[in-house]
């Protein structure tokens, strides 16, 4: 986790942000023509330094202030949340607005989803990944009524992800299980600056958002992040490098590795084109499938376990989509089939050289 | 002086829902009195070297610590046998000791080495001892109290006459899971104990803002309970006792342990931001469970304030030995990342394409 990489991704990203479109779901329009944002100026102004919480701290005041019903929840948010996330949003916002509840995910998030059935924003935190699976049964309202009801103003954030040394209940990665419930969308960011864009298009976003924030970069990543509000558009993946040979994909945390993979596989001549996937579900196979229909090679990766995860899917189908400009099998490279662990954390984890082997295995197939 | 008995009465009076409470008046014996300070003062040092061993960066990740609330665990301990069962949560490494686990084991797993409880694979969160019965520390809030009446119905269709203590503290007391597991034990007549440890802070959040009744003994509504003084560690004995008869005999009891710790909730919680220093320093000059005991000795002349400082520096010895004895055990072996999460022989291997 090489901070030049990060300033690499950090680079990237400022190239490509001005030429986004603006995200414009019906409740983001209308919340961001309240708060005067025009449309099509996506983040375009000049920010502080700050790294990944303090980015997420930044959208949840916006959040708060441009959206008189929107609310946060969860534990311990009161006094900042165990990550610091929800820091002065009490203070300035009140109790009313920003409060602890108990220590009970179930509650939180059927509490959350019954808030947002009445029209508001309710953006609820569950404190570690590892804790949503008592929260699980608590979902889709849409569809079953009809249209009669809808949580759509649910926004659920999480840290998830390894942290060096967190053991099996604090580094898991559940990305996969919440992609199998159609009428949710499952969003990772990969940086400060996209964090509190994406943060804030999953807040105002007419569906309800499980939104994992990846908690290892929650310190470690700066990069300049606009003040002002603005959102990055869902369900629209980034090529954050262009490339020719192979089409490496990821998402949170894991962008910063495939990053410096990419760089040193450059070095052997070997051109990669990155791309962050951002939106897990519904997720942007164009983008996917005409980079891959360039490079003819896929890998994907991710900290998950391998068997079951999302990485199955886009190899699914991308196969499907691409199967005759394939010139490889699709890699992955994953975490392995282990539950977390405490000890050698390093060798379950996708690290680079993993993903290098991968890489060059694919490439000279 | 071993023979002689002492008659005790608790500190407060045990506070009941829908059940006669025990008596007040606790026997004991110098030796178990003795026995209860070093205990505890094994347990006090333990958490204090982790807390020191944490901050050298020896032990990573997430650690929890008892100090303060280690008259439960010893307590508790001397009133059951280890034929009964006792689940935790994370705030598990006494609660281990207590079950006969012995400090270089702890230490070992605390700081993820081969000589560990759980091998080196559990750390801080995941103490585990079979042999005692101790099923551990889970790491998720509350999870463990369903699966505690699960072994108290295993002990009910054996027909041992044993029970099952399962503790939790006063924020998991707002899990529905545990309502959940209540009915199924009520119903069912099981012999599960619930033990709400209630330090009145569920992680950052006072009691009272996280429950509408904090009266936690009375939350089982149908279960019968009873509010004891969980930093006399007499008290929590003659309760325990109390709680295990009933159980076999009528099915499941809920035991409120008022109690306090004196760390934040993990180590990344100063404990001070949602609770005064005062406040700390007080519960310390006067309901330390360790200080109790101190005082009962002296003032049976059990043994002279010296001899107790003597036993201390022993201890506290006892503790750094273990620590380096600890250190030297090695990293488990790379291949344990593949152990223990299939049955070998059974058609499935461990995969990993990479």
């Amino acid at each position: 986790m090489a901070a030049k990489s990060l300033r690499e991704i950090r680079r990237a990203a400022a190239a490509g942000i001005g030429s986004r479109r603006c995200f414009s779901g019906d409740a983001a329009a209308a919340a961001a023509a309240a708060a005067g944002v025009a449309e099509g100026k996506v983040g375009g102004g000049a920010g502080k330094e700050v790294n990944l919480f303090t980015a997420i701290n930044q959208a949840l005041h916006i959040a708060l202030d441009t959206d008189p019903r929107s609310y946060v929840f969860g534990e311990d948010v009161g006094f900042g949340g165990v990550f610091r996330c929800t820091t002065g949003l009490a203070d300035r916002f009140g109790r009313n607005r920003v409060f602890n509840t108990p220590l009970c995910e179930q509650g939180i998030a059927g509490f959350a989803v019954g808030l947002a059935a009445m029209g508001n924003r309710a953006i609820a935190e569950i404190q570690f990944a590892d804790y949503i699976f008592p929260a699980f049964d608590q979902a889709c309202l849409r569809y079953r009524s009809g249209n009669e009801f809808n949580c759509g103003g649910l926004t659920i954030r999480s840290p998830y992800g390894a942290v060096g040394h967190g053991g099996h209940y604090h580094s898991q990665s559940p990305e996969a299980f919440f992609c199998h419930v159609p009428g949710l969308k499952v969003i990772i960011p990969r940086s400060p600056r996209e964090a509190k864009g994406l943060l804030l298009a999953s807040i105002r976003d007419p569906n309800p958002v499980v939104f994992f924030e990846p908690k290892w970069l929650y310190r470690l990543a700066v990069e300049e992040v606009p003040e002002e509000d603005y959102m990055l558009p869902l369900s629209e993946a980034e090529v954050i490098r262009k490339g020719s040979d192979i089409t490496l994909i990821g998402w949170g945390a894991q962008l910063a590795v495939l990053e410096e993979a990419c760089e040193d596989t450059a070095k052997d001549g070997i051109s990669c084109e990155l791309i962050d996937l951002r939106t897990l579900i519904p997720w942007d196979k164009e983008t996917v499938e005409a980079s891959v229909s360039k490079t003819g090679k896929l890998l994907v990766s991710h900290e998950a376990p391998i068997t079951g995860g999302f990485g199955a899917e886009i190899a699914a189908s991308i196969t499907e989509r691409c199967f005759q400009r394939l010139e490889a099998p699709v890699a992955r490279v994953c975490g392995l089939d282990t539950p977390f662990p405490l000890v050698y954390e390093t060798f379950y984890m996708p690290t680079k050289n993993k993903v290098l082997d991968a890489i060059k295995a694919t490439v000279n197939y | 002086m071993a023979a002689a008995i002492l008659l005790r009465r608790t500190s407060v009076p045990f506070t009941s829902h829908i059940v006669d409470p025990p008596s007040r008046d606790v026997t004991t014996t110098p030796a178990e009195l003795l026995t209860f300070f070093r205990d505890m003062s094994v347990m006090r040092r333990m958490e204090i070297a982790a807390d020191s061993l944490y901050k050298a960066k020896l032990i990573r990740g997430f650690c929890h610590l008892y100090d303060g609330q280690e008259a439960v665990a010893v307590g508790m301990e001397a009133a059951i046998t280890r034929s009964d069962s006792i689940i935790t949560a994370y705030r598990d490494h006494c609660t281990y000791l207590a079950r006969g686990g012995d400090l270089v084991s702890a230490f070992a797993e605390l700081m993820g080495r081969q000589a560990g409880c759980s091998r080196g694979k559990g750390g801080s969160m995941h103490f585990y001892k079979k042999d005692a019965n101790f099923y551990g520390g889970h790491g998720i809030v509350g999870a463990q109290v369903p699966l505690g009446c699960g072994l108290a119905f295993a002990q009910k269709y054996r027909k041992e006459e044993t029970a099952t203590f399962a503790l939790y503290g006063d924020g998991a007391a707002n899990q529905g899971q545990l309502f959940e597991a209540l009915n199924i034990s009520a119903l069912w007549k099981l012999p599960a104990i619930l033990v709400c440890e209630n330090n009145h802070y569920g992680m950052g959040t006072a009691e009272w803002r996280a429950a509408k009744s904090p009266a936690y003994y009375k939350r089982g509504d149908y279960v019968p309970g009873l509010k004891v003084d969980g930093m006399d560690v007499l008290a929590v004995k003659q309760a325990c006792k109390f709680a295990k008869e009933h159980a076999i005999a009528n099915g499941p009891i809920v035991l409120e342990m008022d109690t306090y710790r004196y760390h934040g909730h993990s180590m990344s919680d100063p404990g001070s931001t949602y609770r005064t220093r005062d406040e700390i320093s007080g519960v310390r000059q006067e309901r330390d469970p360790i200080e109790r005991v101190r005082k009962l000795i002296l003032a049976h002349d059990l043994a002279t304030a010296a001899e107790l400082k003597d036993m201390e520096k022993e201890i506290r010895k006892e503790v750094d030995d273990a620590i380096a004895k600890a250190k030297e055990s090695p990293m488990p072996d790379t291949s344990e990342l593949f152990t223990n999460v299939y049955v070998k022989g059974f058609g499935v291997e461990v995969s990993s394409e990479v």
